[in-house]
Formats: C-alpha cells, sequence, structure tokens
C-alpha cells in the first residue's frame, strides 16, 4: 500500500489555511441562546419531545428520531425551551426550519453519561443504536446518519475504511486541528467503526499540506495494526469521496453507486470522535469543532463551539468587521454557501463560518458568453465537460444532459472557479439536475399510474370473462337438462300450471 | 448589513477572463508578425491596425442593430483577435477594400448572424478569408517577394497600397507553395535549390522563419494552457504522415518533403491560432485530436490534389461543419462509468 493514484482534473486555489492558526482549539464563548433545529440531517426530521418552558440539561434528548433514516437531537447545555418555531436555518436555498430554542441558564450542568462497558464484547446492533441515540452524523458536510451508513455498508462486506482527512477546501482548517489535537480519540473511534463493519484496513488518509496533522495520526495509529496514515499532493478536490477512493484504491466508485459497492467506507475524524464519545463516554453529539475565520475577523481560529449558537455570535467572538464584509460563507469557498440571516445556528454540518472582507473574495464578475475554452473540462475531477452541461442546461435539453451524464457532477466547482467566463456553472447545474430528479419523479409517477391503470383493465376484463364463462356454463347446463328431456321452460309452463289450477281450487 | 446572497463557488480564479484570453492571443501573434514584417515590410501590421479599428466599427454596429449593449463586448478583444488573424493571412498590401469586406464578412456573416461571440459555427476569421478568396483571386495571391530576393516596401508604399492601390507599383511573386504547386517538370529537391525564393534553410525563404515564428507563439499559448496539444499536434502529425507517405524521393510529381509542408504557407498559424479557435472546434480533447488531424489531411490533400496551392482555411470551414459529428462520438468516459467486467 501507500501507492497513490491520480485523478483527472483538479485545481490550486489559494488555500488560506494559515490564517486561522490550525492546531490550536478556542473555547467559544457561551451564548445566551441556543437555536437546535430540528433536521441537521439528511432524512425525517427529528420530532420534539419538549415543550416550552421546560427546564433541559446538558446531553438531554430534546427531539427523538423519527422513522428509521433520522437522527435524534440533544441540548448542548442546561436551560429552560423558550421557544419552538420556525426559524431561518443553514441550507443552500435559505429555507426555515422548526427550531428548539434554549435560553442557557449558564451553569452548564448535564445529565449523567454512562458508556458502554467492553464494547468489543457487545453486539453491533447495540452499538448501532448507541450511535443513532446519540445523534450523530457525518461532520463533514453531508450529515448523513451515521448509524444508516454504518447498517447499510454491513451487508455489503465492507473490507477497507478511510478515514477522510483530506480536507482539500481553503480556509477549513477543523479537521487538520482535530488531527492535530485528538489524534488519539480519532484512532479509538476509527476501532469502533472498524469494528462494527468489519473492516480489515483502517486508512487515514491526509493531504500533504497538513505535516503535523500527518505526524500526530503516524503517532496516534501506530498502535493500530490494521491503520495506516497516506498522504498526497494537495489538489482541491481530492477530499471527494469518489475522488478519494480513486487516489487511494486507485478504482471508481460506479456511476449512481456508493463506495460500500467496493467494500470501502468513508468517515470524518470528527464523525469518528463522536462515534468513540457516544459508545466509550456515552455522550451525545452537542458540540464540535468549527473554523471561523476570514479577513473581516480580529481573531480567526477554530472553536469548539455548541450546537445551536447563533452564527452572528460566533463571529462577534472572534471580532467581526461586519462593514468589511459583504458576505458571510457557511462552509468553505468552494462549496459553502451564503448565510442569509446571522441568526443562524451552528448546526452538526457546520464546519466552516468564512467572513471574508470585499478585497479577500471580490463580488463576482458578470457573466460572459462561453466560448467552449475547455478549461472546465480540464478542471472537472469527474472527467465530465462542463461546457456541454452549460449548454444543455440552458437548452432544457434533459436527453443530452443525461447522456453526459450531468448526474455524476459533484458540484465541487471546480469548472466555474477556472471559467474565464465567469459562469456560475454549478448554479446551473443544480437547477437541472433539481429539473431532472424532477422528470424522473413524474416519469416514476406515470408509470404507476399507466400500471394501475392496466391493472385495473385486466382485472375488470378478468371479471368479464369470468362472468362470460359462468353465463356460458349455465346456458351449457341448461341445454343439456333440455336434451335430456326436462325441458326447464316446460318444466316452468307446468309448474304456473299447476299453481294456477291450485288457485282456482281453493277459490 | 445586508448579505450578498450568491451561488458556490465563492472563488474565482485571479486574472481569468475572456478579456484575458484575447488579450494573450493577440499577444502570442507578436513573433510571427514581426517575422512577417521582417520578410515582406509592414503591410501585415498596417493590415491588421486598419482591420482591427474596422473590426471594432463594424461590432459595435452589429450590436446596436441587435439591441445590444456594445461597451462590454468591445471591451473583450474577441472582435481584435478574429480581425489580426484575418489580417495575418491577407496579402500584406492588399487594397483597403478587400480588407474592408473581409472583416465585414468575418464580424457580420461569421459572428453577428449566428449570435456573436461563443455562438459561431465557423472561424469567422476563415469565413471572410474564404469569401475573399473565391471572390478575389487575384488580390489575394499577391504576395510581395521576401528580404533576400527582393526590395522589401517601405511604410510609404504600404499606405498607397491600402488606400490607392492603383498608384501602387508593388512587385507580387509567387510563395513557395504556389511555385510547388506549379512545378511541373523538376524533381523536389532540384525545386528546392534552384528557385530562390525556396531557398530558405528550411522550406523557403522567409516564410520558415514565419512558421517557426507562429510555431514559438502558439507553444507560449499551450504552455500559458490557453488551449491544450491535442488540436494542433492533430494537424501537424497528420500533414507529417501525408507527407511522408506522399514523398517519393522528390519526383516531380510527388507531394513534397515533411519539413517542407511543415514550415510552409500557414502550416504553424492555422495549427496555433486558427484550429485552436475553441467555439467552432471539437469539444473535448478527443475530438480536438481528431478535428486537428482532419484538417492536416484536409490541408494536405488539397496543397497537393486541389487547385488553391495553400488549404487551411478550406479544412477549418469543413471541419467547422463536422464538429458536431466528432463530438457525438468523442465524449469522454465519465468518472464511475467505465465498463467493468463483472464476475458472475
Amino acid at each position: 500500500m501507500n501507492q497513490i493514484f491520480n485523478i483527472h482534473g483538479g485545481i490550486h486555489p489559494p488555500e488560506r489555511k494559515e490564517l486561522s492558526n490550525p492546531g490550536r482549539v478556542i473555547d467559544a464563548t457561551t451564548p445566551s441562546k441556543l437555536v437546535l433545529p430540528i433536521t441537521q440531517h439528511i432524512g425525517a426530521p427529528a420530532r420534539p419531545i419538549v415543550e416550552v418552558g421546560d427546564a433541559v440539561l446538558g446531553g438531554q434528548m430534546i427531539a427523538e428520531a423519527q422513522g428509521p433514516v433520522s437522527v435524534p437531537v440533544h441540548a448542548p447545555s442546561s436551560g429552560t425551551v423558550t421557544a419552538i418555531e420556525a426559524r431561518a436555518v443553514p441550507h443552500a436555498s435559505g429555507l426555515t426550519d422548526t427550531c428548539i430554542e434554549i435560553t442557557l441558564d449558564g451553569l452548564d450542568q448535564s445529565i449523567a453519561y454512562e458508556g458502554v462497558e467492553d464494547w468489543r464484547a457487545q453486539s453491533k446492533t447495540l452499538l448501532l443504536e448507541r450511535i443513532r441515540l446519540s445523534g450523530v452524523t457525518g461532520l463533514g458536510g453531508a450529515g448523513f446518519p451515521t448509524a444508516i451508513k454504518l447498517a447499510s455498508d454491513r451487508d455489503k462486506g465492507i473490507h477497507t475504511l478511510i478515514i477522510n482527512g483530506t480536507e482539500c477546501e481553503p480556509y477549513i482548517t477543523a479537521d487538520d486541528t482535530v488531527m492535530q489535537c485528538f489524534a488519539q480519540q480519532i484512532v479509538e473511534g476509527s476501532e469502533i467503526l472498524a469494528h462494527i463493519v468489519g473492516a480489515q484496513t483502517v486508512l487515514f488518509a491526509i493531504e500533504d499540506n497538513k505535516p503535523e496533522a500527518t505526524d500526530a495520526m503516524r503517532q496516534a495509529a501506530a498502535a493500530l495494526d490494521m491503520a495506516e496514515v497516506v498522504t498526497f499532493p494537495t489538489k482541491y478536490p481530492s477530499g471527494g469521496e469518489k475522488q478519494l477512493i480513486e487516489i487511494l484504491l486507485n478504482t471508481q466508485v460506479p456511476s449512481g453507486g456508493i463506495p460500500a459497492d467496493l467494500g470501502v467506507l468513508c468517515q470524518n475524524p470528527s464523525t469518528a470522535i463522536a462515534v468513540r464519545d457516544a459508545i466509550i463516554d456515552g455522550r451525545p453529539l452537542t458540540h464540535r469543532i468549527t473554523t471561523v475565520t476570514g479577513m473581516s475577523l480580529n481573531e480567526p481560529g477554530n472553536r469548539r463551539v455548541m450546537l445551536g449558537t447563533p452564527i452572528g455570535e460566533l463571529l462577534a467572538h472572534a471580532g467581526f468587521h461586519a462593514e468589511q464584509a459583504d458576505r458571510v460563507l457557511h462552509g468553505g469557498p468552494m462549496m459553502g454557501f451564503a448565510v442569509t440571516d446571522l441568526a443562524m445556528p451552528v448546526v452538526k454540518i457546520t464546519n466552516c463560518i468564512l467572513a471574508p472582507t470585499r478585497s479577500e473574495i471580490p463580488p463576482p464578475q458578470a457573466q460572459q458568453p462561453c466560448i467552449r475554452c475547455g478549461m472546465c473540462a480540464e478542471a472537472c475531477p469527474a472527467s465530465l465537460l462542463p461546457q456541454q452541461l452549460y449548454w444543455y442546461a440552458r437548452a432544457k435539453d434533459q436527453e443530452q444532459l443525461e447522456r453526459h451524464n450531468l448526474m455524476d457532477c459533484i458540484e465541487c466547482g471546480a469548472c466555474a472557479y477556472v471559467c474565464p467566463s465567469h459562469i456560475p456553472l454549478v448554479q446551473y447545474y443544480r437547477s437541472a439536475k433539481g429539473a431532472l430528479r424532477e422528470a424522473v419523479k413524474e416519469q416514476v409517477r406515470s408509470d404507476n399510474s399507466r400500471g394501475r391503470f392496466e391493472a385495473r383493465q385486466t382485472r375488470l376484463e378478468q371479471e368479464a370473462a369470468a362472468r362470460e364463462a359462468k353465463r356460458a356454463a349455465r346456458k351449457a347446463a341448461a341445454e343439456a337438462r333440455a336434451q335430456a328431456g326436462d325441458d326447464p321452460v316446460q318444466a316452468a309452463i307446468e309448474r304456473a300450471k299447476a299453481k294456477k289450477a291450485q288457485q282456482e281450487e281453493s277459490s | 448589513m445586508s448579505l450578498l446572497h450568491v451561488s458556490s463557488p465563492h472563488f474565482h480564479k485571479p486574472v481569468s477572463s475572456v478579456e484575458q484570453v484575447m488579450k494573450q492571443v493577440l499577444l502570442a501573434t507578436i513573433p510571427g508578425v514581426l517575422a512577417l514584417t521582417w520578410f515582406f515590410g509592414p503591410g501585415t501590421l498596417i493590415n491588421i491596425v486598419f482591420g482591427s479599428i474596422l473590426a471594432l466599427g463594424f461590432e459595435a454596429w452589429a450590436l446596436w442593430l441587435r439591441g445590444k449593449d456594445y461597451k462590454s463586448p468591445l471591451k473583450d478583444h474577441s472582435i481584435v483577435v478574429t480581425a489580426t488573424l484575418l489580417c495575418i493571412a491577407l496579402p500584406p498590401y492588399a487594397p483597403w477594400w478587400l480588407i474592408t469586406i473581409g472583416i465585414g464578412v468575418s464580424v457580420l456573416l461569421g459572428k453577428h448572424v449566428f449570435g456573436g461571440l461563443g455562438y459561431n459555427p465557423f472561424n469567422p476569421a476563415m469565413v471572410g478569408y474564404v469569401v475573399l478568396l473565391v471572390s478575389f483571386p487575384l488580390q489575394m495571391s499577391s504576395w510581395t517577394e521576401p528580404r533576400g530576393i527582393g526590395e522589401v516596401p517601405g511604410i510609404i508604399d504600404a499606405f498607397t497600397a491600402l488606400f490607392a492601390s492603383s498608384a501602387y507599383d508593388g512587385v507580387t511573386a509567387a510563395t513557395p507553395l504556389d511555385l510547388f504547386r506549379q512545378n511541373s517538370g523538376m524533381l523536389f529537391e532540384d525545386l528546392m535549390s534552384t528557385t530562390p525564393e525556396l531557398a530558405g534553410p528550411i522550406a523557403g525563404l522567409g516564410w520558415d522563419i514565419v512558421n517557426l515564428a507562429f510555431l514559438a507563439g502558439g507553444v507560449w499559448l499551450l504552455r500559458q494552457r490557453i488551449f491544450t496539444w491535442h488540436a494542433p499536434i492533430g494537424m501537424l502529425a497528420a500533414i507529417s504522415l501525408c507527407a511522408l507517405i506522399g514523398y517519393d524521393e522528390g519526383s516531380s510529381a510527388g507531394g513534397g518533403s515533411v519539413l517542407f509542408h511543415l514550415f510552409s504557407g500557414a502550416t504553424m498559424f492555422g495549427a496555433f491560432f486558427i484550429i485552436t479557435d475553441p467555439v467552432s472546434s471539437a469539444v473535448s480533447n478527443k475530438g480536438r485530436l481528431i478535428f486537428g488531424a482532419l484538417v492536416g489531411v484536409l490541408v494536405y490533400l488539397i496543397r497537393v490534389y486541389g487547385n488553391y496551392p495553400d488549404a487551411v482555411a478550406f479544412g477549418v470551414l469543413l471541419l467547422n461543419f463536422a464538429a458536431p459529428l466528432i463530438d457525438q462520438y468523442t465524449q469522454p468516459t465519465v468518472y464511475g462509468t467505465k465498463k467493468v467486467e463483472v464476475d458472475e
């Protein structure tokens, strides 16, 4: 092992990682209020199990998972529930969601935590249930419920667990910091993860721009026989799950598939820690390390933040000069989205809050016509033809969009980064993908109703045929009887006659 | 504070714009234009200046007619690139009306009837060039003698030729490709050694240096990653291969040597400045390789068997037609769609 493979395309944007001083964790301020959305993961929203006025303790579950693909939400600290209502939440489309507001009492009391004793001896089902009840989701960005990912992978047989410490997105140093400061916990968490899915190999994947994190991980991983730390050249987007698998294993995740199809599972280092905390300490996911950075801040850095902390308060704690910034980003500059309201809270997927100055990340330039120069195709890590997708997206030509594999776009933004015409390509793809998904759904719907119609048609025909057969059988029986001598008509006439005669007699 | 709500990515590559790309293409023509100016006098240079001014005027007019904002498209330099490329291809002492017609056709018929920048299916400069070539064959084949054989015209001659062509008494001479095509009895080696115009170090006095200069500019553009190597290498490889196959040790009926074809006429200019026009060429790298190779084959065939001494313009226009077809069959394999053998 240790051999590294290349991926197609990729870019080298300015990294600007030293700005947030990786390797040091600052304790963030304790806000007066926390705002906890009931959906901080992919899947069904959790259901609030507290009411306004209830007192809650740190670690207490305040919303329970609903359905299999869902995770609960826990209170990070003690206080009183003061509102349960729709608020603005971090989302690319600027949606609102039901949030539980907790006014903190400042005492930071918590429930008693109880870890799983001797986890190696426990059943996988129990461990998965613990992970699920602790509200653990992927902390790298997508927020998929970890227990589901582990459980669904289990059936297919996982041989390799990859802890993705690539962190190729500029500015963000949360994973770097976590690896430098909590390497031991990452290794422990990885061991639990490997145990659950039955992996024989654990790879800690780190880009070569993080030598301190690499050293820390090497030291910690030395104790684990099946583990290996692998470094590879810095290039965006090497940290994309599919790209990373190609870099490490020289195979590609099939289009429309998941890494488990190859027997591979990827997890973020912070997720490994959350799993460790859930199993060994019995502590639910209530805090995370978030990079708070940008030139408009006096004190950028990595902060240990309570989930639910309003982004505005976090920025204020870092010395925010609002007049210098015209946008605040949730996530990094390549894939993050613009925050529309500083009252939005930090959630489980918030790995970075970026508040750049206007000169640091200038406003977008006016779009010019596409000259099909092909720089986007050179940069695309999925070997797509972004320029063609752009034309077809504008033409709403869904057949060609499918033929050019629009759905394999990972929305990394490398194409738009290099585009000399400053075309917001990813925006076109997102919208076209939405339309394509809608069309597929529509197709399924119409297929279903056609199926139902045809089934009904068949049923009606069958019923009619059955009736016809019955009638024919009756007719045949009657005819048979007639031939045998007892004509039913004659018999009926005689019966009538007999009846009439009877009536006449009695009268 | 009002927050800017824009979609990702928020980063953009610094100093990358259409303007910048066009500027680099213009810069890359400098060695070639200097070489042309050294060997043939200031004609090309003056054509370029005159043609560019005209092109800006035509572009502004077309944009105004189409009801478009005409300030920012004029600043993207794309029309100056078109004009420059056309004027490099024109004979250096062409009259004003020839240039005007050529530029007008390029801008209006080559570009704006299709919707302007990015929408033209054909290379606009080559549209203008071919219209002139078939309409005014005499004026289009009036090249001067290169320095070393004849007197190189001066600035005054150049302006006379441009604005009062009837008063201009220039010496026109055949280009190496003309001489090659007109050759009927001489062995290739003899033709090369006895004709002064063909006595250049590689392939014809002046022309080989001009080709080298365009090659240098092209390689610089390649290094600037303005385009990939596929189309130019495809074209040069195809020309070389054809010349290699067609070269019969130099008989009078043969096709000429590889070096002769590589460094004559518009080969390098075409390979690095014309077929690399991204708008009208194929899209994928594989497609561009095929596109370039087919242009190369056509250039060779027309040079050796056709009616015109050079053929880059025809080759490019014909392949512009074929580009969508090439695209249809050269889509790259997308991540995760590689066919893998499944063990059942």
